[in-house]
């Protein structure tokens, strides 16, 4: 696989160590949460250089005290279909304050890289091969954001406040006295 | 109505070109068809038994005449002239070509519309009472509401992968027109004891092969929280939804496994730790939206009219339409008109692109510009001075369409069935046309009164089968075409599932099974009763009796 952030691939440092294997001496790894949990007391110093690797069925508050720490979370899409992991890293984002590498790992399709970015990946397993200027052509398709989510992008809703309190009036003349309130 | 500004039209055309790239990489052999399957269906493309099929959303099922028009130039340059209105306010186009629709997304854009997830494991096109705003028992337009979720719902990031789809509606009256209990989540626009605004949330109800009545799990929700509330239902239902089977993948599996009581409490324990994170929803955008849905300039005029009067006693056809086809409107002078879709031999929905060139036409003329979609699949002026009713009448004659039976036994819902769709067991369109012939006499239609008749060709009851007074249900029995009767379903406040009859009937004798049903209600009714009254009061019993004789029950008699 490849590694996508920034709108670039990059060679990627962490290692993924199996659960059965040993932790290699140096540099950064990536365990399970079964690894994590098993593991803590002998992992917790080499943090933050340590990742965590959440399956679709390992939502984050398993782990909710430790994620602000991690330097990686990887959440996986077995299939591009089952979407917990969205809900996942707004969590991780906006709730556990996890401000390090949150990679999308498994059935990650280039259609999907918009939805994920707003929900706070930066960082992306793709195919290998994959065309890297086509790939992150699918970031800039949608450019109106309705929502807020992780990625704080200005929605249209604060947009269209910023455009009436500048004009003090809508388009056809009405003024906007009075509406800010319900 | 709702106007486009800046944003919703950049946020179209982009999808539109988008979807253009998807396509032209689909055709150059870039993608797999199953790799381009969730993104065509994000965009409202099916493939179906012969062709593929475009469902388009009609949000809230509220339509310009301009749209409209289009709806008809759609149909007629790239669809073989006509076009199906949807038990979900939508139309579906069914023989578009694949390498047409990105033209065809475009042409909706023009006018404002589009077809962004109206299919596919997301939040599908919000619905609403089709009388949303003129209807004369309401508390407050639920399209307003309709229009904020649609904006936070499109393209939202967090739940474009859901377990499975996800339908919400709206109403603002207490008189249910939009099958509210049947829903996802539906909305009911209420005020609390100091007067306030807000709305009951229901969650859970649905049809399909597992049907049930939804739960309340608030009973009143201010106004701002709207939006952060449903994203704490979703984002629960994300998380714990099944993924595992797809018949156990909607929400009312998940509410029924956990509770009402459970489920509602995990939605507040959400709603209250992600209160600065989730969708907000100022007030300014709730005043700016509502300017959309100012009431047009009515004119003041008396509460009755004279001429329309005089109209009825003269011409019998126009009295028995005004009967079945009006509804009070708020303003005196004005009539809700409903155009009947279920004329004779034509699928149920099913509206030429002249028949909507026609009702456009008159909408400009007499009612404001403005149409609605209903989920029992027929068109509605909203807008309507008593004195053009007479008017109105005539140009719908003259376009096929002024079938006088709306609510009545032949304004029947039905999917499209074995004739077009690739899950159905038997075919539901030819069964409709049947009991339409059967019941063809209009004055024996309104006397018998309202009578809802729901036909699905399978257990995924598109044709709402379980909420119809009468529900019929295509089965498939020794490959044979049977079909399974339900009496008492009810899709409005008080809303109820039909019950099983008995043992299912052949094709040959469906038909006849539904005239029998009729005519021991028309024999055990009261005085004024509607047929799912006297089903309630006197139960499943006598017309169990009436179809399969005395014997089933005397051999249960026997056994007890």
């Amino acid at each position: 696989m490849a590694l996508l952030k920034a709108n670039l691939i990059i060679d990627d440092e962490w290692t993924r160590i199996d659960d059965d294997a040993a932790i290699v001496p140096n540099g950064p790894v990536i365990v399970s949460l079964a690894r994590w949990q098993r593991d803590r007391a002998a992992l917790i110093s080499r943090l933050p250089h340590v990742g965590l690797m959440l399956r679709s069925d390992q939502p984050p508050t398993d782990a909710a005290g430790d994620i602000a720490r991690f330097g990686l979370i990887a959440l996986e899409f077995p299939k591009f279909t089952d979407g917990r992991a969205y809900s996942y890293a707004r969590l991780i984002r906006e709730r556990y304050g996890f401000t390090g590498e949150l990679r999308a790992v498994g059935n990650v399709l280039r259609d999907q890289l918009g939805f994920m970015q707003r929900c706070g990946f930066d960082a992306y397993e793709i195919p290998d091969g994959a065309d890297a200027r086509a790939w992150t052509a699918a970031f800039g398709e949608i450019s109106v954001r309705y929502q807020r989510a992780a990625d704080r992008a200005t929605t249209a809703i604060v947009l269209r406040r910023e455009t009436l309190e500048t004009r003090g009036a809508f388009p056809d003349g009405d003024s906007v006295v009075g509406m800010w309130a319900y | 109505m709702y106007r486009y500004d800046e944003f919703d039209h950049a946020l179209v055309a982009e999808r539109t070109e988008q979807f253009r790239g998807q396509v032209a990489r689909r055709l150059g052999g870039e993608l797999t068809e199953e790799e381009f399957r969730p993104l065509r269906l994000m965009n409202g493309l099916y493939l179906q038994l012969h062709a593929y099929m475009l469902r388009v959303a009609i949000p809230y099922g509220t339509l310009s005449a301009r749209q409209m028009r289009q709806l008809a130039h759609i149909a007629r340059t790239y669809d073989r002239g006509y076009g199906h209105f949807t038990t979900r306010q939508n139309i579906q186009f069914n023989w578009p070509s694949l390498v047409d629709t990105p033209d065809i997304l475009e042409a909706l854009a023009e006018v404002e519309m589009h077809a962004i997830q109206t299919s596919g494991n997301c939040i599908r096109n919000v619905t609403a009472d089709p009388y949303a705003g003129v209807a004369a028992d309401e508390i407050e337009d639920p399209r307003v509401y309709a229009e904020i979720v649609r904006q936070w719902s499109t393209l939202h990031p967090e739940f474009s992968f859901l377990p499975r789809k996800f339908k919400i509606a709206v109403t603002g009256s207490p008189h249910d027109r939009a099958a509210i209990r049947v829903h996802d989540i539906g909305l009911v626009l209420r005020r609390d004891p100091s007067g306030a605004v807000g709305f009951e949330v229901v969650v859970g109800g649905g049809q399909g092969r597992t049907p049930v009545i939804g739960v309340t799990i608030r009973d009143f929700l201010p106004k701002r929280d709207l939006l952060a509330y449903l994203e704490a239902i979703l984002r629960v239902y994300n998380m714990l939804g099944r993924r595992d089977n797809i018949f156990k993948a909607r929400i009312k599996i998940l509410v029924q496994s956990v509770g009402g009581a459970r489920f509602a409490a995990m939605v507040e324990d959400e709603f209250s730790q992600a209160r600065e994170t989730s969708a907000d929803l100022p007030a300014e955008e709730i005043h700016r939206i509502r300017r959309y849905f100012a009431p047009p300039a009515y004119e003041t005029l008396p509460s009755a009219d004279f001429s329309l009067a005089t109209h009825r006693r003269a011409e019998r056809d126009f009295d028995l339409w005004c009967r079945s086809n009006l509804a009070p409107h708020k303003q005196p002078g004005y009539a809700i008109a409903v155009i009947s879709l279920k004329p004779e031999d034509v699928p149920p929905g099913d509206a030429t692109a002249d028949q909507m060139d026609a009702a456009a036409a008159l909408a400009e003329r007499y009612s404001f510009g403005e149409l609605r979609v209903t989920h029992e699949q027929n068109l509605v002026l909203p807008h309507v001075r008593l004195d053009d009713l007479h008017a109105v009448w005539q140009g719908l004659t003259q376009a096929g369409l002024a079938t006088a039976n709306v609510g009545l036994v032949s304004d029947i819902i039905a999917c499209p069935g074995l004739d077009y769709c690739n899950l159905a067991n038997a075919r539901s369109i030819p069964v409709a046309e049947r009991i339409w012939n059967r019941f063809r006499d209009l004055d024996r239609q309104h006397a018998i009164g309202e009578l809802k008749i729901k036909i699905s060709g399978c257990i995924n009851a598109c044709g709402h089968h379980h909420v119809g007074h009468i529900g019929i249900l295509g089965v498939d029995r020794k490959g044979e075409e049977h079909y399974q009767i339900t009496l008492g379903g009810d899709a409005s406040e008080t809303a109820a599932l039909g019950q099983v009859i008995g043992p299912s009937f052949s094709s040959e004798r469906v038909v006849d099974a539904v005239e029998n049903i009729v005519e021991t209600y028309l024999q055990l009714r009261s005085a004024g009763e509607r047929f799912i009254e006297t089903y309630r009061r006197i139960g499943l019993q006598p017309f169990k009796d009436r179809l399969y004789g005395s014997a089933g029950k005397e051999r249960r008699h026997g056994a007890a």
